[in-house]
């Protein structure tokens, strides 16, 4: 007798093997690239390399190239910055906190998503490198001794705990995936043959999957997941931080962790989001990221958009409750000042947009999920704007209220950073396995069609 | 060098190669390994091994990263070089936390991934004793060590072949 549960569609459709399994997502790695990778891996370099001239003009000629201003300091920088890292939450998220959750429905996505998530990081970080001005001297946000021409950093900073924070979930997610990689490496190496074989066998680190290793290994993947979930909290923690400690109205509330945490969360799974809809388009991965996958995904787009939208009305309610002027005052000056388009822009994007995944058509249509998942992360953009520009905008003496207008240079810049995230993205899914076969083989008996056939 | 014969039985399914561990096991023939394309769970419980115990270097790492940045913070700016900031005390410790925190979590993953590397063995220059190539793509291999057993090879054929084994082979490594 056969029990059907009503709760879960199939993680895997089309009665696939587990031989198929291997040969669907082996194909991509072992086949030559096709033309559509090629011609988009060669937009995204020359995006890459236009993108490089603007960052090197603006080491060279410094952050004048930029639109900042007396007033406003700190703009797209930053807010790239936070955006990107922001982005860099949904690797960690899916792989670590769906483990300990035990949702099996992550064993199609984590691989691309954790790739993401350390791509996305990098872009953060080339982002801390440019507004550095100086960025050769990057290594004195390290803790070197004072005689090597500073003195101590202050551990009393956000900014240092930001490094901190920055390089190890940078770290940890490059080593969560590295170690994810390993068996499915050993199944190209097993598969391949000369310098292929030669280059995967020395990656796979000479794996043969016995039951011991395995054992072990699903200890340190549960522990490394249980290391790496409040990692991935911290991190956007400590990023809001960098606001929060502050003492500008509107950066300076204690809400900002959460709500950072939950926008992080919101934008990465938007930007998983994307992406999955394009691979499993290009590499024929339907039956591996099926419907419910993206429907899923979906809700958990709408959760944290309905949480980041409490915390948006929150900020204001705090801000008339505080009877603070200034406070007060940065808070309307938001929503009807003269960046009010950037305002609404958020809202409409962050808060509204989502709302349509009520409606299971909607959340189950492959066209409204890209689209709405874009708008998603030009809300997020637009909500680290917000917070970083209309506060910084009118300062306390209202002589030197400007406006930001961006110039070439933030353009540029900001152009970078897709062309590195999207190369980066292109090589990643042309030579490494872009699903995780160990896991989804693993959870292909109690999840496929064909229960008993395998 | 001597050579060591295997006898290695190819299965096709996880539930199959389960069971086949167990009444191997109760024959009294001992099991060199058996390898899988994904984790199979309890089959290290059916094959003897003992729980894996990685958390045990996780929290020794962890806590030696605990104490490494408390000092560092502690030391560079409560005693080498204090710096007035704000008025405040010299060693604030919560303001430390973030730091003592990541540092903690950077050494137990790092330390711990390495001890399983060195435990299981795992480098990128190890060249790996392959029983059945297919045994990362879609089969399960169990690995019998002749030397090991008193048994004789023909009756673990047999009893392999009985206890669900698609395929026999020997191998000599």
């Amino acid at each position: 007798m056969s029990v059907v549960s009503p709760i879960r569609e199939h993680l895997v459709t089309g009665g696939k093997t587990y031989h198929d399994v291997t040969e669907d997502i082996c194909r991509h790695v072992e086949a030559k690239p096709t033309k559509e990778w090629k011609i988009a891996f060669a937009i995204s370099v020359l995006v890459l390399l236009y993108g490089g001239g603007w960052v090197l003009w603006t080491w060279w000629e410094g952050l004048g190239v930029w639109g900042l201003n007396k007033t406003v300091g700190w703009a797209w920088d930053i807010t790239n910055f936070v955006w990107w890292v922001g982005i860099g939450h949904a690797g960690t998220l899916i792989s670590a906190i769906l483990l300990l959750f035990r949702q099996k429905w992550r064993t199609s996505i984590n691989r691309a998503a954790e790739a993401m998530t350390i791509f996305a990081v990098l872009c953060a970080a080339s982002f801390i490198l440019m507004h550095m001005g100086r960025p050769w001297l990057a290594y004195w946000a390290l803790p070197l001794p004072n005689t090597f021409g500073s003195l101590w950093v202050n551990f009393n900073s956000p900014l240092v705990w930001d490094v901190f924070a920055i390089s190890t979930y940078f770290s940890v997610s490059c080593l969560f995936w590295f170690i994810g990689l390993i068996p499915d490496l050993a199944t190209i190496r097993d598969r391949a043959t000369g310098v292929r074989k030669t280059i995967y066998g020395a990656l796979s680190l000479g794996w043969t999957g016995g039951a011991r290793t395995w054992a072990r290994y699903e200890d340190v993947s549960l522990i490394l997941a249980g290391l790496s979930t409040p990692l991935v909290l911290s991190v956007h923690t400590i990023v809001s931080f960098d606001f929060a400690t502050s003492v500008i109205p509107g950066w300076h509330t204690t809400i900002f962790p959460p709500y950072f945490v939950a926008g992080a969360i919101f934008s990465g799974f938007a930007m998983v989001q994307n992406l999955m809809l394009v691979t499993r388009v290009v590499y024929k991965l339907e039956d591996y990221i099926t419907l419910e996958h993206i429907s899923l995904m979906n809700k958990i787009i709408t959760l944290t958009g309905s949480i980041v939208g409490v915390a948006y009305i929150t900020e204001f309610f705090i801000a008339a409750y505080s009877g603070v002027e200034y406070e007060k005052y940065a808070f309307i000056n938001r929503a009807t000042g003269p960046l009010w388009w950037s305002y609404f822009g958020m809202m409409f994007c962050n808060v509204m947009s989502p709302q349509v995944f009520w409606f299971k058509k909607l959340r189950e249509n492959i066209v409204v999920s890209f689209v709405i998942a874009v708008v998603v992360n030009i809300g997020m953009w637009f909500e680290r704007f917000v917070i970083i520009v209309t506060s910084l905008h009118r300062d306390y003496l209202p002589s030197s209220w400007t406006y930001f207008t961006p110039r070439m240079g933030d353009i540029g810049d900001y152009l970078f950073s897709f062309g590195f995230f999207f190369t980066c993205f292109f090589l990643f899914s042309k030579f490494l396995p872009v699903i995780n076969m160990a896991e989804v083989k693993a959870v292909l008996k109690s999840s496929s069609e064909k229960k008993s056939n395998h | 060098m001597t050579d060591n014969k295997y006898i290695v039985g190819i299965f096709n399914d996880e539930d199959v190669v389960m069971d086949a561990v167990q009444k191997i096991r109760s024959k009294g023939i001992k099991i060199h390994e058996v390898f899988c394309p994904y984790p199979v769970h309890g089959l290290d419980h059916a094959l003897g091994y003992e729980r894996p115990r990685m958390g045990v270097s996780a929290f020794l790492f962890g806590i030696t990263g605990t104490c490494l940045a408390f000092l560092l913070t502690f030391w560079t700016l409560g005693i080498d070089w204090p710096m007035n900031i704000g008025g405040k005390n010299f060693f604030p410790f919560p303001t430390n936390i973030p730091i003592v925190f990541e540092l903690t979590v950077l050494l137990a993953a790092f330390g711990m991934s390495f001890t399983f590397f060195f435990m299981e063995g795992l480098g990128p220059s190890v060249k790996p004793i392959i029983f059945d190539i297919r045994s990362t793509d879609d089969k399960f291999a169990m690995a019998i060590d002749l030397n090991k057993n008193t048994v004789s090879d023909s009756e673990i054929t047999a009893f392999l072949s009985e206890f669900g084994a698609e395929e026999v082979n020997v191998k000599e490594v």
